[in-house]
């Protein structure tokens, strides 16, 4: 496992770190089981992100995504940030290792969380943060046994796909 | 900047006097051990050395020990091995939570082939209890398998209680102690064990190269089915320059160990206390006397393991997350979740590993470095806002 140049640069000098006091909205996504849990805020005017703020707890890449989506996401409309996908923020840094794909790339599904609680809010509902959250976790942890690259059922006590020899993911690493 | 070294348990150093000896092994001697001719002879000599030096540093008679590829292929061999050699007999094999990959894989095989596994809990400090595999063993239960000493909180099992008990049932037991043999002093006989696995790459020896321990009598099935070698216990050429490495490595620890262990020790303590002084929220983990003398595991509350492991680089200061052998894996630690740990704190894990090069400037700069850096990722952390 080897960072790109670019991740090792938003590790270490992550952009928009803290938080925003009066956020226009809030995202929280993932959980520590993962290993990552990242906090996205946001300041809206004119429907144009005007400011955007994380806090993540997670591994180097965890950090990097969490900086990268925040400089993506400056200055872009609502419409426009919606349309940003976790894998843009990983062809951003310059790829990130095929074991941190799934876990550690949350950003841009936090930055979207943080747009839909301001969308509710504006709208009059009480966001429930907790209930998103969890929601983010099972979507992520639905399945069981499938090699999540062939899609063939696998055997828990596989070390890898014996279909396609990908390595399967941490859920049955132990 | 010279780099500080303190993950000593995903490989050592090789000592100058194990180099030294591989550099002439290899410049002067070729040919197969198994060749009855005179560079053969030549080669087995110096394997048949080897044994010695390995025999001597753990108390056995020089035909008990096979050697093999690694620390892995010997606790493979030892538990694959039982579980073919006594197949007749039962398929149960006891286990604790806590043991290293090598262990829990191989009984996952097993369990493919219709053996059955019972793996014990531990306590908070990470140790079993014997009473427990007392309660464990069934009448079909062929082999226990618990480690000398945990490669990722240092916790030392109570191996010589435990050797007794299956000594009672006669059923036999497999320490896997590689990451105990070469660093504290261990005795086969006074242990009472029936099988061990040791690493050359835990005290000063070359990677690639490892032992088995097989107490005489011990049915134990090859893993690696060949020609003749190793007393028919494992085929394949030996890997000679390794195993002489091996051999020498052996030699020097059984030396330096009565020096290296309260130097080591102290400069431990040191970090630990420095740690504990400097940073408030943080967990040492394993038992606080019963363990490794080299070893320190941390747990940092809010901030996640890999990215402390990775600003600690940038100042040239290595070490691990967890095992080297885990490190791939991106969940919590097994070893940590099996000891009562929440998943979050368990993943704020930092496993220092000091050697017999360790200085007490180095412990200080780590000492130094260290707290500042916590403190900027816990700033990051939405646990650690969420905790004030």
């Amino acid at each position: 496992m080897a960072y790109s140049e670019i991740v090792m640069d938003h590790f270490k000098n992550p952009r928009n770190v803290g938080e925003i006091p009066d956020a226009d909205g809030i995202g929280e996504v993932g959980n520590p089981v993962c290993g990552d849990m990242m906090n996205v805020y946001i300041k809206v005017k004119d429907n144009v992100i005007e400011d955007v703020k994380f806090k993540t707890f997670g591994c180097g890449a965890a950090i990097a995504v969490s900086s990268m989506i925040t400089t993506l996401a400056k200055g872009k409309t609502l419409e426009e940030a919606m349309k940003i996908t976790n894998r843009d923020v990983a062809e951003a840094l310059g790829g990130l290792p095929k074991n941190k794909l799934h876990c550690s790339n949350l950003g841009a599904d936090a930055l979207h969380a943080a747009i839909k609680n301001y969308l509710d809010r504006k709208a009059g509902k009480i966001p429930d943060l907790a209930k998103d959250r969890e929601e983010h976790i099972k979507g992520a942890g639905e399945g069981g046994c499938y090699c999540p690259y062939c899609h063939k059922e696998t055997l828990e006590e596989a070390p890898f796909c014996l279909f396609c020899g990908a390595e399967i993911p941490h859920e049955h690493d132990h | 900047m010279a780099l500080i070294y303190l993950d000593h348990l995903s490989g050592t150093p090789l000592h100058p006097r194990v180099k030294e000896a591989m550099i002439h092994c290899i410049q002067n001697v070729f040919g197969n051990p198994v060749s009855d001719h005179q560079v053969g002879q030549r080669a087995a000599a110096l394997l048949e050395r080897a044994r010695e030096q390995v025999a001597a540093l753990i108390n056995a008679d020089p035909g008990e020990i096979v050697f093999e590829s690694c620390g892995t292929e010997s606790v493979n061999h030892a538990i694959k091995g039982v579980a073919l050699g006594l197949r007749e007999k039962g398929r149960r094999i006891i286990t604790s939570n806590i043991e290293h990959k090598s262990v829990l894989n191989s009984l996952r095989t097993l369990r493919l082939l219709d053996y059955q596994v019972t793996s014990l809990d531990v306590d908070a400090s990470g140790l079993v209890d014997p009473a427990q595999v007392e309660k464990a063993i069934t009448p079909d239960t062929i082999l226990v398998s618990i480690m000398l000493a945990n490669n990722e909180i240092g916790t030392i099992e109570p191996i010589a209680d435990i050797a007794t008990i299956c000594k009672k049932h006669k059923v036999l037991f497999h320490t896997d102690a590689v990451d105990a043999v070469g660093v504290i002093p261990v005795d086969v006989k006074e242990l009472g064990v029936d099988l061990l696995s040791l690493a050359a790459n835990q005290f000063y020896g070359p990677p690639g190269v490892g032992a088995l321990y097989i107490k005489k009598g011990t049915p134990v099935w090859p893993l690696l089915d060949g020609g003749a070698q190793e007393n028919k216990r494992r085929a394949g050429t030996e890997n000679l320059y390794g195993i002489v490495g091996l051999g020498v490595a052996a030699e020097v620890a059984k030396e330096e160990i009565p020096q290296r262990l309260p130097r080591i020790r102290r400069l431990r303590d040191r970090l630990r206390d420095g740690l504990v002084a400097r940073i408030p929220e943080i967990i040492i983990n394993g038992h606080p006397t019963q363990c490794l003398p080299h070893l320190l595991s941390v747990s940092i509350k809010y901030i996640e393991g890999e990215s402390l492991m990775l600003m600690l680089d940038e100042e040239g200061i290595e070490v691990a997350t967890r095992s080297a052998c885990a490190s791939g894996s991106l969940r919590a630690s097994h070893v940590l979740i099996a000891t009562g740990m929440d998943f979050a704190t368990a993943q704020g894990t930092l496993l220092f590993s000091l050697g017999r090069d360790t200085t007490e400037a180095e412990i200080d700069r780590v000492l130094e470095v260290m707290p500042p850096i916590v403190q900027t990722l816990r700033e990051m952390s939405p646990l650690y806002k969420k905790a004030q």
